[in-house]
């Protein structure tokens, strides 16, 4: 059966929310976790980064961000008129889906390293570079014709936040090091990894069950965008990396990448650059709704997808 | 020596935590001396702020200050955040050593 233990903790934690436990993963505890994942995952990359010349990259990034900004402006106006949603809200979502989720890209890592498939090492690049265009975007499509807009501020809350500082950064330090100069530090980032990402899982459970009354006052509408969208962003996703010729493997992961919706990066730069947007919709429905879909379904579904179609194209 | 009590005003902000950083610049713009800010949970309007994960936490922001420094940090936070972020704000009156500090 292709369903990736780490998934069970998430269930677990939802489970624990719904019949009101009071299990709770300490605030630190929380941030500490995602310093660890954020940094393991950046390192993992730099290592297999330090394989590939890095100007044979520059074109297939090029591809994916441009293909992956495709996203918040396909769902922008979805939102806007069939949604018949506020200018920022439909704004906000479209950019919490246009970027990307560090822990659904983890978990499909996990699920395909259980299945036995390889995927390139660069793909932790495509998710450094995805996480911000499509908060621009959404930015952008917030303020088009108001003028003026927070800029600075959004750019620093953007690239000095946590999560592109500990994966850019774990990036450069596996990709100077190399494979054996981590050697000393693969017990803790490495072995350990999985067994992070399962109590993180579990947190993610728990917050996710507590969204799901935003969710309710939000309506049918925007419960099936967040099962529809990532599937048409899967999409995308599958057909940039057959047409940049990726494995099997990197052509899941790229998809699974865009199908993901960010829960993490973009509440706190949407919150500071477009308060206006209600974040109880927003994160209702990239973590009540889509986040489990891609674990539960998604993902298996891609990796299918992506080899049916390999076998077609390739 | 015993020095009087005096009277000063304690600014209390409970607000998201996402506001932090703004108003660690803009309290001393605006003539507070100083600040205490503390992780705080609770319920409101807006409903349950668990601060189980960032989106949730709320904090407490505690300045102590003279009347006229409080008025212009409560109009700047009417003018700027009250319709969009969750938050509130009170004035009370304290008793303090040391006046001048605040």
């Amino acid at each position: 059966m292709p369903f990736e233990p780490v998934i069970l903790f998430f269930l677990l934690g939802a489970l624990a929310g719904l019949i009101r436990s009071d299990l709770r993963i300490p605030a630190v505890l929380y941030e500490s976790l995602s310093i660890f994942l954020l940094l393991a995952i950046g390192l993992k990359g730099g290592v297999e980064l330090a394989r590939y010349p890095l100007g044979d990259l520059i074109f297939a990034a090029l591809c994916v961000v441009l293909a992956g900004a495709l996203i918040p402006l396909i769902a922008f106006p979805v939102l806007l008129r069939a949604g018949k949603m506020a200018r920022a809200d439909a704004a906000s979502i479209a950019a919490h889906y246009g970027s990307v989720s560090v822990v659904t890209f983890a978990v499909g890592s996990t699920f395909l390293a259980g299945q036995g498939v390889e995927a390139e090492g660069y793909l932790t690049v495509f998710l450094v570079l995805l996480e911000f265009p499509a908060l621009m975007i959404g930015i952008w499509l917030a303020r088009r014709g108001e003028g003026g807009g927070d800029w600075g501020k959004v750019l620093h809350e953007v690239f000095a936040g946590k999560s592109i500082v500990l994966l850019l950064g774990g990036l450069v330090i596996g990709w100077v090091a190399g494979g054996e100069g981590l050697k000393p530090l693969d017990k803790l980032f490495f072995d350990l990894f999985k067994g992070m990402l399962a109590i993180f899982l579990l947190e993610m459970g728990l917050v996710a069950a507590s969204r799901i009354g935003d969710l309710r006052r939000a309506g049918w509408f925007l419960a099936g965008f967040a099962i529809i969208m990532p599937l048409v962003s899967a999409s995308i996703g599958i057909t940039t990396g057959l047409l940049l010729g990726l494995s099997i493997g990197g052509t899941t992961l790229l998809a699974t990448l865009y199908a993901s919706a960010s829960y993490i990066a973009a509440p706190a730069a949407m919150r500071i650059a477009v308060p206006e947007a209600n974040p109880g919709l927003s994160i209702g429905a990239a973590l009540g709704i889509t986040f489990p879909f891609n674990l539960l379904v998604g993902i298996p579904a891609y990796h299918w997808l992506a080899t049916t179609l390999h076998g077609v194209f390739a | 020596m015993n020095r009087p009590l005096q009277t000063r005003k304690l600014l209390t902000i409970v607000c998201e935590a996402a506001l932090e950083k703004r108003l660690e610049t803009e309290l001393p713009q605006l003539g507070a001396h100083g600040y205490t800010i503390s992780d705080a949970r609770g319920s409101g309007a807006h409903g349950r702020r668990d601060a189980a994960w960032p989106a949730s936490a709320n904090i407490r922001v505690e300045v102590l200050c003279d009347e006229t420094v409080a008025e212009a940090v409560i109009r700047h936070l009417e003018a700027r955040y009250f319709t969009t972020y969750q938050l509130v704000a009170f004035l009370s009156d304290v008793q303090v050593l040391r006046a001048e500090k605040f």
